[in-house]
């Protein structure tokens, strides 16, 4: 059932979950502060509400700029990692142009991925017969865009690294150029899982690409990041940081875990 | 070093990563299938303009249009300046704007086959309570402009080429002050959202131009207060219009076309003028009066 169609009594915050807080009065109470004196208390209070009443639009939200992220940052593993390997192993003209452009384009602005996406996808661009803008199908491609060189480029260093270190041992056992990826890669997991724990950041705080391509349409595009933009623009301040509070908690979380499945495999692996 | 059972970690590491990719193209691949949007549902996507959205009109009137005609409507609210080219480049099927010499351009160029008025709302003028120009409690927003010009008091420019930002610049042009030539720093062109314009006016002591839903709305409001409301000048028309199929073959002409209708049907005029917020009604319904 789509989530518009719940009885909404509280105008204020339909717009941006979709669906009305199960703990109205809390909600409520935020409406009180202005910038001059900013509610701590308040914005607590908003991110706890959000957090116990489990209201159904957020976990939406929630649930959406999980997918999109983490699916941009796998997309982004499955060809940065084998792509960094092999731009650490081989050898041919211009390779210092390409790494340095690569490194830079660690620093490309969110915002003007986002709009080379779009004009990509926009029914008046190239691949406008696919109809994918403003979906999340367009937010999960700009965010590629964005992790890619991250993992491209860390990868590259960390194999390069490895590889200076091991390359008489793994020719010993006849590894040699591409046939040493793998192995390189195994070797190298853990700092190439930090890798993709970088490019999981930059998708997961960035808003200036998602909004664009996604729209920010209500139940379907509408992330974390873009719910913040909203309410702020509403200037239901408390409840846009207490959004924000949520956010870095996920990240958090998502790092912790991170973190613990490293510390056991290294442990098994010895 | 690569013992037997390293080589067996690789595999069954890589074994993981490609049942992971797996799994996430058959939860990714069709875009719509996992979010309210199940495959199948009819949905058409609407550019509209960011005081239709922030004031909570569309979450009030989409889903009861919604349980009449199972049309799920995606609205993608950006400034009427933009949401009109979002409409030219095909990108949505219906556009629902305020800015009647804009909109007539659209359907000049071909773009929409016809025009529709489907409510009003007005503007106010926004300031801070000490009210540096004194022109609080006022009802000419010509002469208010003039005094806040005179004075140089701050004043907030949406500058994003939106309904609201095209009216500001028509009153300047009523009262005759050329702002290329008069604005100094008091005039703060922030080219943002309505909302964000008023959260700017606040932080700086400004005044601004709002539509009076978004104000109604608005939550952030410090030290603003309404400063002139009233003037006839300060009407806010709101049209809708379907996008040409002629120009854009993909767009969905007859459910873009039953939105149109039912906006301006006696069902949906009613679901607009029952919108209310703290008993404050927001938009008046005005699809029948000519000329509108």
């Amino acid at each position: 059932m789509p989530r518009q169609r719940r009885p909404l009594d509280h105008p204020s915050r339909r717009d941006s979950f979709g669906s009305a807080p199960e703990d109205e009065g809390c909600a409520s109470k935020l409406t009180q502060s202005g910038v001059g004196q900013v509610d701590f208390a308040a914005i607590f209070k908003a991110a706890f509400a959000l957090v116990v009443g489990l209201d159904p639009g957020f976990l939406a939200i929630v649930g959406l700029s999980l997918r999109v992220t983490l699916s941009a940052v796998l997309i982004a593993g499955l060809i940065g990692l084998p792509l960094g390997a092999a731009l650490a192993l081989a050898r041919f003209p211009g390779r210092s142009v390409v790494i340095v452009c690569l490194n830079a384009l660690m620093g490309l602005p969110p915002v003007v991925a986002g709009l080379f996406v779009f004009l990509l996808l926009s029914r008046s661009g190239p691949l406008g017969p696919l109809g994918l803008l403003f979906t999340p199908t367009a937010m999960i491609a700009a965010q590629v865009i964005l992790v890619l060189p991250i993992v491209i480029a860390l990868t590259r260093q960390t194999v390069e690294d490895l590889w200076s270190e091991y390359r008489d041992h793994l020719r010993s056992v006849g590894l040699e150029g591409m046939r040493a990826i793998p192995t390189l890669l195994f070797d190298g997991r853990f700092a190439l899982a930090t890798a993709l724990l970088a490019g999981f950041g930059r998708a997961s705080a960035e808003v200036g690409a998602v909004l664009i391509v996604g729209g920010n349409i209500a139940g379907y595009t509408r992330t974390m990041t873009t719910t913040i933009t909203l309410e702020t623009s509403k200037g239901d301040l408390p409840l846009a940081l207490g959004l924000g509070l949520v956010l870095i908690a996920l990240t958090l979380a998502i790092n912790a875990v991170a973190f613990g499945a490293s510390r056991i495999g290294a442990r098994y692996a010895g | 070093m690569i013992a037997p059972r390293r080589l067996l970690l690789i595999a069954g590491f890589s074994a993981a990563l490609a049942g992971l990719a797996l799994a996430q193209t058959a939860t990714v691949a069709p875009p719509a299938a996992s979010t309210p949007a199940a495959a199948g549902t009819r949905f058409i996507t609407v550019s509209s303009t960011t005081s239709t959205q922030d004031s909570g009109l569309f979450g009030h009137i989409l889903p009861l249009f919604q349980a009449r005609t199972g049309i799920e409507v995606r609205v993608v609210s950006q400034g009427t300046g933009q949401a009109l080219d979002t409409g030219r480049r095909g990108d949505a099927d219906v556009v629902f704007v305020h800015a009647k010499a804009q909109e007539e351009k659209f359907l000049a160029e071909g773009f929409a086959l016809e025009r529709k008025p489907v409510m009003y709302n007005d503007f106010v003028l926004i300031g801070p309570k000490s009210d540096p120009a004194g022109v609080a409690g006022t009802k000419d927003i010509v002469a208010a402009l003039k005094a806040i010009q005179e004075k140089s008091a701050p004043f907030v420019s949406r500058g994003d080429k939106s309904g609201t930002h095209s009216a500001e610049l028509a009153l300047w042009k009523i009262a005759g002050i050329d702002l290329d030539q008069k604005k100094g720093s008091w005039y703060r062109d922030i080219g943002q959202g309505m909302g964000a314009a008023l959260n700017t006016a606040g932080g700086m002591g400004a005044y601004v131009l709002s539509d009076r839903g978004t104000w109604i709305a608005f939550k952030n409001r410090g030290d603003l207060t309404i400063a002139v409301e009233g003037d006839r000048r300060l009407f806010n028309q709101y049209g809708v219009m379907a996008v040409n199929p002629a120009k854009h073959p993909h767009v969905k002409v007859s459910d873009g076309q039953a939105f149109v209708n039912w906006l301006i049907s006696p069902e949906g005029q009613k679901a607009i003028a029952e919108y209310k917020i703290d008993g404050q009604q927001l938009f008046f319904p005005n699809a029948t009066q000519a000329g509108a």
